[in-house]
């Protein structure tokens, strides 16, 4: 089996329109999470969350392409645009052949959705633009992406809510090992801040109106954000032969179904899915230094993913550093496992970790090192990212440094 | 129907239950009700009375609607129904 590492990283987010602002902002604890720019915005009980701000379409996209490409078409191809030109890869015929694209995404083009809904039933309109259905469809991001670079090797779309980005890694990163593609695009997008995708989170009674506290005895909630984050996964001896600089080795995965309950996590199958991980990366669990958090900031998932940490690495739970950056840009749903394996990344390359900030108040239930409020400095050989979803879907990727 | 009748018909159709066996002091644990049946009484609740409820699942006691028996629930909508008609008028 081969080995697998990442050569390129792009995102746009909440906490900056790149990786390097996106890393700077982590290293000072900013809060990309605010008041939220949207129509009908009174009439929404929250009000909070990661925009990315001062978007403009039409700075990056002309007329013909934004009416093909939904905001997370958009965000996706900012990303794999910044991911393709770090990996100084070009995309020949026999490359092109051997590469595909697997990315994650929950709503796809929800705002297109919303905005269309709108035109028909609030307004009274009887005909919508012609592309809508391509613009919405949930894999649009990736085909616009195959498209683009001449990917023409297997490509896909995975949508398991808030695990989707780490599953679609997770695939791209088994299709390499397993030979089947030499070169992966993989992350995920998300961008399902507009009022109808706010409003049918708010029944669920989870969100938070003031902010996001993940591992905090006075958490109350998860806040929404939109993004994305899109790596080049490319097979390691393949890097190696093209000279190209590795940011870190992809060195196991693991997928697991809670089959318990269709919104409330279980411990059980967390620890499965970080043991998982582990076991295919070759790690001990004395190895893992620094885990990314699900960390929602709901009541529920930070106790089961904690008391799921201390299961699965015993006393090695009190060493290791565990942070939720979602405490910083939000929770990017189907995108949000991309963009913090960005902190991941930065972890092992750069020895720094980010920190969960918005921290007040220890929780006996949460007592393990979670980096409060202000990032840390530390050398880790080996880091987890976990993406714990509704429907009961574990996903757990483990890198390495290199 | 008074509210107390019309919050113990939300909750027996919920707890698929009489309505004679959801009594005052039952709590939502006792009929049997689990946290997406919460969400769902709280949905039925504030369409049948129009009233929007301040509840967070994550932080039960913040919002003052006091969700530990029946009796405590009817006495929370009797006041947002209050205040919400004091609002309108």
């Amino acid at each position: 089996m081969g080995r697998v590492v990442i050569t390129g990283a792009g995102t746009i987010n909440p906490l900056g329109a790149d990786v390097p602002a996106t890393l700077a902002a982590m290293r000072e604890g900013r809060c990309g999470i605010g008041p939220l720019e949207i129509r009908d915005i009174e009439r929404l009980a929250v009000q909070i969350g990661g925009q990315v701000k001062g978007y403009r379409e039409e700075d990056h996209f002309n007329r013909q392409q934004i009416a093909l490409y939904d905001r997370f078409t958009q965000f996706t191809l900012l990303a794999a645009q910044q991911a393709v030109a770090q990996a100084g890869i070009a995309f020949g015929d026999a490359l092109g052949l051997r590469s595909g694209v697997v990315l994650g995404t929950s709503g796809g083009g929800l705002n297109t959705q919303d905005e269309n809904y709108r035109v028909v039933y609030e307004e009274g309109k009887n005909r919508v633009h012609p592309f809508i259905v391509p613009k919405l469809m949930n894999n649009a991001a990736a085909g616009h992406v195959s498209m683009e670079y001449g990917l023409r090797g297997p490509s896909f779309t995975v949508a398991t809510a808030c695990a989707s980005s780490n599953h679609a890694m997770g695939l791209a990163f088994q299709m390499i090992r397993s030979g089947m593609a030499t070169v992966m695009l993989t992350g995920g997008s998300e961008a399902m801040l507009c009022f109808g995708g706010i409003k049918a989170w708010e029944g669920l009674r989870v969100m938070s109106k003031d902010a996001c506290r993940p591992f905090s005895a006075n958490r109350n909630g998860m806040v929404q954000g939109e993004g994305a984050a899109v790596y080049v996964f490319e097979d390691h001896d393949h890097a190696r032969a093209r000279g190209a600089e590795i940011l870190a080795e992809v060195a196991g995965f693991a997928m697991t179904s809670d089959a318990a309950d269709i919104v409330m996590p279980s411990a059980q199958g967390a620890e499965r899915a970080m043991r998982g991980a582990m076991q295919d990366a070759g790690l001990n669990p004395e190895d893992v230094g620094y885990i990314n958090a699900h960390g929602t900031g709901t009541a529920a998932n930070d106790k089961t993913e904690c008391a799921a940490v201390a299961h699965a690495f015993g006393a090695h739970a009190d060493r290791l550093m565990i942070s939720s950056t979602k405490s910083m840009h939000g929770h990017l749903i189907g995108g949000t496992g991309a963009v913090e394996l960005l902190a991941c990344i930065m972890a092992l390359r750069e020895g720094v970790i980010a920190p969960t900030i918005g921290y007040e108040e220890p929780d006996p239930e949460c007592a393990l090192d979670v980096v409060p409020n202000v990032a840390r400095q530390a050398r880790v050989g080996a880091v987890l990212s976990n993406a714990f979803a509704f429907g009961g879907f574990n996903a757990v990727l483990a890198l390495r440094a290199v | 129907m008074d509210v107390q009748d019309r919050v113990i018909a939300i909750i027996a159709e919920q707890a698929l239950l009489d309505v004679a066996d959801v009594t005052p002091e039952s709590s939502l644990d006792d009929l049997g009700i689990d946290s997406l049946g919460l969400v769902e009484s709280i949905f039925a609740i504030e369409e049948a009375f129009d009233i929007s409820v301040p509840f967070n699942a994550n932080d039960p006691g913040a919002s003052g609607f006091d969700i530990s028996s029946v009796a405590a629930i009817v006495a929370a909508v009797e006041a947002l129904v209050r205040e919400k008609d004091l609002v309108r008028s």
